[in-house]
């Protein structure tokens, strides 16, 4: 009885204190930038949706004048490059990691590997020759060249989950398969991806997170016509001042996808990352 | 249906021109049209690798496979022709047992009442009609595999391959089963090759039965001449339950085989003396041997008592077991330990002196360097 009372008090806790930035967020996004400011804080203000209508409007007021943010257009960068990174990652990645589950080939390890590795360098450590790169062959500044880039982040994720998730299915089935008088490429696609279809869905989701909340790639590598809303936010650091208000508006904007699809695919995240990556 | 063919076929696992994996050695056998085969090995001897070389999932190091007169060493599973039951089950985990079974008839084009007739008929012979409506995952094990053996079955390919097919059936099942199955192989002219560890249901069920060992094909034969006609040592001491007694031997001057025990002395001596030509021919003196007796072979009685045997040796009975339809008695024969089997209640008390009757067609041969067989009953073994 007691035990329970206080799993529920620690539980409560915990959830307090990762929901509390968010609600405090969402808080801020109704409020005026006077209100947020205001000294002692309160709780006690006309809540207003004037932040809301100044990012999908496009038109920042401050006390200098408009200012032009193309917060909505930040988002859309977001989501074409959070999708097609993510896409081009299953199309490379599923096959490559079936490959590397199935077949052994020489250096086979050792190239899985380099790939993971990619995750382990500080993305500013390539970023200056990447940039001038970029600028020579023309990739500067377009979606294509992020999406190449965001593989870095994506393809490695899905590889290694994905092949922990084939490396568990038995091989017989397939085997049976084929003798059924099926090709190798029938038995892959219609035996080996459907089965591991969880584990493909979670990383899926979870590079799309990780593409969607990258910063510095953008940052440096595509001006505001591509960049998603983790750069398209620092707009609002303006001359005159920090608009917190829009700032906590453009926030809720930008988490509602990836939340969206966090609670639409949870069932499949945790099935997917507990029974394919403890073992990969 | 048709015949299976292996010419010297290897498999060695590993990254190539690297020293790797021997798992099959040299592996030649032919199987007839219709015929049923048993693979009899210890775990690890490589009759699963040969199996899936023969299914075509494994890429025959050296050596050819061919089914009828079809070569099949590049051709892919698909356009083999053979159908398996794997030894751990691999059954399609979406689909009910029922559609698992017909999957492979339907794929074939088989027209619908006719698959549902097969499926019928072979959920019955393997007691599986009441699962027939459930998946994979709420199935035991004994429950999956006959499911398995069914898809293999129901296939009716040109060759079926059983991977361990009753290995998880309870003993009474197992006995029923194996004689269904025997006689659904047969009336379907099924040519069959199955891996078991059972000697019992190798013997029931296989017309002939290879032995493996390391790889190597020890000897392919019918049940009766693995057990009278053992080809090696390891083939005698691996067949028969209880198996074969075994010892060292050595022919002497006086023509007679000195058998020798642990302590490297000598044990009993049989004389040569009427064991006719081939016996005086290769058994001459000072030759190295190994000595095998079958236990169902040797005679024990109370001392004095000879039934005219080729020769007599005096043991103390150690055991003496009942167990229902046959007696187990262990005898110790001057150092070395014998098993005797008799198919009678035998009234003898253990820590007395017996007669060990052995006559001349219970002895195997074995050279003791080669270790192939050289006399089986006195005759010659390449006959
Ligand atoms: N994919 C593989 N890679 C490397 N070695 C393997 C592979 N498959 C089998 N082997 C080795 O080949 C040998 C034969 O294996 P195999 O599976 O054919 O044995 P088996 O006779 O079927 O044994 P069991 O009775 O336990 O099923 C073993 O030593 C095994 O370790
Ligand atoms: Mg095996």
């Amino acid at each position: 009885m007691i035990v329970k009372a206080v799993r529920a008090v620690l539980l409560a806790l915990v959830a307090l204190f990762f929901l509390f930035p968010i609600f405090w967020v969402l808080l801020m996004s109704v409020m005026t930038n006077q209100d947020i400011l205001r000294s002692p804080p309160s709780l006690i203000f006309e809540p207003t949706l004037e932040n809301y209508v100044a990012l999908i409007s496009g038109q920042l007021d401050t006390s200098v004048g408009t200012l032009e943010v193309a917060y909505m257009r930040n988002l859309m960068n977001s989501l074409i490059l959070g999708v097609g990174s993510v896409l081009l990652s299953l199309l490379l990645g599923v096959p490559a990691a079936y490959a590397f589950a199935r077949f052994r080939f020489r250096l086979g390890e050792n190239i899985a590997f380099t790939l993971l590795s990619f995750r382990f360098a500080p993305p500013l450590l390539v970023l200056l020759p990447l940039l001038f790169y970029f600028q020579q062959l023309g990739l500067y500044d377009t979606y294509f060249g992020l999406i190449w880039v965001y593989q870095l982040i994506t393809l490695p994720l899905i590889l290694w989950i994905v092949r922990g998730y084939f490396e568990d299915i038995s091989e017989d089935i397939e085997h049976a398969y084929r003798l059924d008088g099926h090709s190798w490429l029938a038995t892959f696609l219609r035996i080996a991806i459907p089965l591991a279809r969880p584990g493909i869905a979670a990383a899926a989701l979870l590079a799309f997170i990780f593409a969607w909340n990258n910063f510095i790639f953008a940052l440096i590598l595509g001006s505001s016509d591509v960049q998603p809303v983790t750069v398209g936010a620092l707009a609002f650091i303006t001359a005159s001042g920090i608009n917190y208000g829009q700032i906590a508006a453009a926030l809720v904007l930008s988490v509602v996808p990836t939340l969206i699809l966090a609670l639409f695919a949870q069932r499949y995240l945790v099935e997917g990352l507990s029974l394919g990556a403890v073992k990969g | 249906m048709a015949s299976l063919s292996l010419d010297k076929v290897s498999k060695i696992y590993g990254p190539r021109r690297q020293a790797g994996v021997l798992a099959v050695r040299d592996l030649t056998m032919r199987i007839d049209d219709g015929e049923i085969v048993g693979l009899l090995g210890s775990s690890g001897c490589g009759k699963t690798s040969t199996l899936r070389m023969i299914a075509g999932f494994e890429s025959v190091t050296q050596g050819e496979i061919r089914i009828g007169d079809r070569r099949l060493n590049d051709l892919p599973p698909a356009q083999r022709g053979v159908a398996m039951a794997f030894e751990g089950y691999a059954l399609y985990p979406p689909l009910r047992i029922e559609d698992n079974i017909a999957f492979g008839l339907l794929r074939a084009r088989m027209p619908k009442a006719e698959v549902a007739r097969k499926v019928a008929d072979v959920a019955r012979l393997l007691e599986i009609e009441n699962i027939l409506g459930s998946y994979p995952s709420t199935l035991s094990g004994g429950q999956q595999q006959r499911v398995s053996l069914a898809r293999a079955l129901v296939r009716g390919a040109d060759l079926h391959l059983l991977d361990e097919p009753m290995s998880q059936l309870e003993p009474q099942l197992r006995a029923i089963l194996r004689a269904r199955i025997k006689d659904y192989l047969i009336e379907h002219k099924m040519t069959t090759v199955f891996v078991t560890h059972d000697q019992t249901e190798a013997i029931a069920l296989a017309d002939r039965i290879a032995i493996m060992e390391a790889g190597e094909l020890q000897q392919l034969a019918s049940p009766e001449d693995l057990k009278e006609k053992p080809a090696n040592l390891f083939v005698a001491s691996f067949v028969g339950e209880p198996p074969m007694n075994l010892f060292p031997a050595e022919v002497d001057s006086n023509n007679a085989i000195q058998v020798i025990n642990r302590a490297d002395e000598k044990a009993f001596s049989i004389d040569l003396d009427g064991a006719g030509d081939a016996a005086a021919q290769i058994l001459h003196p000072g030759r190295k041997i190994h000595l095998g007796i079958r236990p169902h072979r040797i005679r024990v009685g109370p001392v004095g008592v000879n039934d005219g045997a080729n020769a007599v040796a005096r043991g103390m009975l150690l055991s003496n077991q009942w167990l229902g339809d046959q007696s187990h008695l262990g005898i110790n024969v001057g150092g070395c330990f014998m098993i005797a089997v008799s198919d009678r209640d035998v009234a003898l008390r253990t820590d007395e002196a017996v007669d060990v009757s052995l006559p001349f067609g219970a002895l195997h041969v074995f050279d003791r360097d080669d270790e192939r067989a050289l006399l089986h009953g006195m005759s010659p073994a390449e006959a």
